[in-house]
């Protein structure tokens, strides 16, 4: 895979060193409800791998929403790209959001689409002509197994045909940061292990990776640095 | 989108619609812009031939003039009659000129005066009537002029005032019909953006998952706008061709008794069907898109 973002004019304001994700005393709850995420700082490089581990309900897949602009912090300072989003406007936040893939938790898959729609969904929304990415779509499909399903309704997918969709829909569009949220929960060890190195060639090829996971067997086989949440704050692990 | 035979086939896939096909919701949509569009087609051929019957009447009436003439001492109606006949007939924008002779008149008076209840002697008002050139007609004030240089006593009646009374109510039908016009089309409007707000709840999941992978508002926005806009066209279709049913079948089988006459309609008339569905997709797509602008917008 070439790395499409690696053009400079894509990469305004983030120089080599300066973080493209900083988290400054950010808070976060729903609604009115009291805070699930307090005091967060936080920092990733360019370029960087991360694990984020904690128990259910620690407050991972809450923090990977605001990084991905799902969610506006209660309190703190957020930057982006070496952009502070809390200065943004609706119209400003889509250019960001382009720039970084999520696997979501619950996959989040379009049940009326079939999976190769599914996964060109990110293409489409950056404006790309269908042949230019007809290839690149079914390749990849390919790849994550599904090369004799890309036309099935997700309805009809089993748990991990699903995971692997929704993990060929984040980085489709080769996204500058990516957020898997439990990637490999629904996979046995050796599409788990198949999945990673996707990741890691990812990461290799310039994308920023976070990884939200319980499976600690993992999480230490990689050997990548671990942010750990507790009960809502960043702990040292 | 789904392709039939091979399952790796994927060099003829083309993007599937991103919102879900149409549900029952869409089907009394389309009822509701169809009968709207029928309701609006139905308008617009009555206002033609209401304007069209308009027209007639006015040419009719300003086709010609008519004089009373009254006789002077020492002369006979019909003489005075036929100077001022006479008078007329030389006066430019004037095609012809004819007295009416008594027993026409007292024709015209017989309503009023009962069959055989005018003695012979008793003077009544003899009419002239005029034909007038279409093209230049001759004014009243010409008329009138004639008749005084000749000395004939008489007056003269163009019409005008049953011409300004048709041309208002000919005016006035069709400021109503431009009026219904524009309500019906504020409807149509409202049915879409309340269509467009149900859409946009019943879509969150969707629209969120676009919106997380960098969809603006207004690419949102345009789907909606689409989906509505192919829907009115479709609706506006039905309702238009059943409007245009309906007057074709009423101008066939309308005859010279039905109501032909009173709103004569041309087949050309037909054609004021085919903007309806275009009007009604502009319609719709502008309620559509404002409807889910001014949503999305609102969001946090
Ligand atoms: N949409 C929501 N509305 C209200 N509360 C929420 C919502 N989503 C999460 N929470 C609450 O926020 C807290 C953190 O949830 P979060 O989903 O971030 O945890 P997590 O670490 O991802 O857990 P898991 O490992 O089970 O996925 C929990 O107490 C949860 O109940
Ligand atoms: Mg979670």
């Amino acid at each position: 895979m070439s790395r499409q973002g690696a053009d400079p004019i894509e990469r305004p304001s983030a120089t080599a060193s300066s973080p493209i994700v900083a988290f400054q005393a950010v808070g976060m709850r729903y609604g009115r409800a009291p805070e699930v995420l307090r005091d967060i700082d936080l920092t990733l490089a360019p370029g960087s791998f991360h694990f984020l581990t904690g128990a259910s309900g620690a407050g991972k897949s809450s923090l990977l929403k605001l990084i991905y602009l799902a969610h506006r912090p209660s309190r703190g300072l957020i930057s982006l790209f070496g952009q502070d989003v809390s200065l943004m406007g609706r119209r400003e936040l889509p250019a960001l959001r382009r720039r970084i893939g999520v696997v979501f938790q619950e996959f989040r898959l379009l049940e009326h689409l079939s999976a190769f729609d599914n996964v060109a969904l990110p293409l489409r929304i950056a404006g790309q002509r269908p042949e230019s990415y007809r290839a690149d779509v079914a390749e990849l499909l390919a790849w994550v197994g599904l090369g004799k399903r890309m036309h099935a309704m997700p309805a009809t997918l089993s748990g991990g045909e699903k995971q692997r969709l929704a993990i060929a829909r984040a980085v489709v569009a080769k996204p500058d940061i990516l957020l898997a949220d439990e990637p490999t929960g629904n996979v046995d060890h050796e599409m788990a292990l198949r999945i990673m190195r996707l990741f890691v060639e990812l990461n290799r090829l310039g994308t920023t990776v976070m990884i939200a996971s319980h499976d600690q067997d993992l999480v230490s086989r990689f050997g990548a640095p671990v942010l750990h949440l507790s009960e809502g704050r960043l702990a040292p692990v | 989108m789904s392709l039939d035979g091979d399952p790796d086939d994927w060099t003829r896939w083309k993007p599937a619609p991103l919102l879900p096909r149409q549900d029952g919701r869409d089907r009394g949509l389309a009822f509701v812009i169809a009968v709207l569009c029928f309701l609006a087609t139905l308008m617009a051929f009555a206002s033609l031939a209401a304007n069209r019957a308009a027209e007639g009447w006015v040419r009719d009436l300003s086709a010609s003039a008519t004089i009373q003439v009254r006789p002077r001492d020492g002369e006979t109606d019909s003489e005075a009659a036929a100077r001022a006949a006479e008078a007329l007939a030389a006066v430019k924008g004037v095609t012809e000129a004819a007295s009416l002779d008594r027993a026409a008149s007292e024709k015209l008076l017989e309503p009023w005066l009962g069959q055989g209840g005018i003695p012979a002697d008793l003077p009544i008002p003899r009419l002239v009537t005029v034909e007038l050139d279409p093209k230049a007609p001759a004014t009243a004030g010409a008329l009138n002029g004639a008749l005084r240089e000749a000395g004939v006593d008489g007056e003269v009646d163009d019409h005008s005032r049953w011409l300004a009374d048709v041309k208002r109510s000919a005016g006035a039908i069709g400021g109503t019909a431009i009026g219904a016009g524009l309500l019906v089309a504020m409807a149509a409007a409202a049915v879409i953006a309340f269509a467009t707000r149900a859409g946009l709840a019943a879509r969150h999941e969707v629209v969120e998952v676009l919106h997380l992978a960098g969809a603006q508002d207004a690419f949102v926005a345009r789907l909606f706008q689409r989906r509505f806009a192919l829907l009115a066209a479709r609706a506006g279709l039905y309702g238009a061709a059943a409007a245009a049913a309906l007057a074709a079948a009423a101008h066939v089988f309308g005859g010279s008794d039905g109501f032909t006459p009173v709103l004569p309609m041309v087949w050309n008339d037909l054609f004021a069907a085919l903007p309806v569905p275009i009007l009604a997709a502009m319609v719709a797509a502008v309620a559509a898109r404002g409807t889910a602008m001014r949503l999305l917008k609102a969001e946090p």
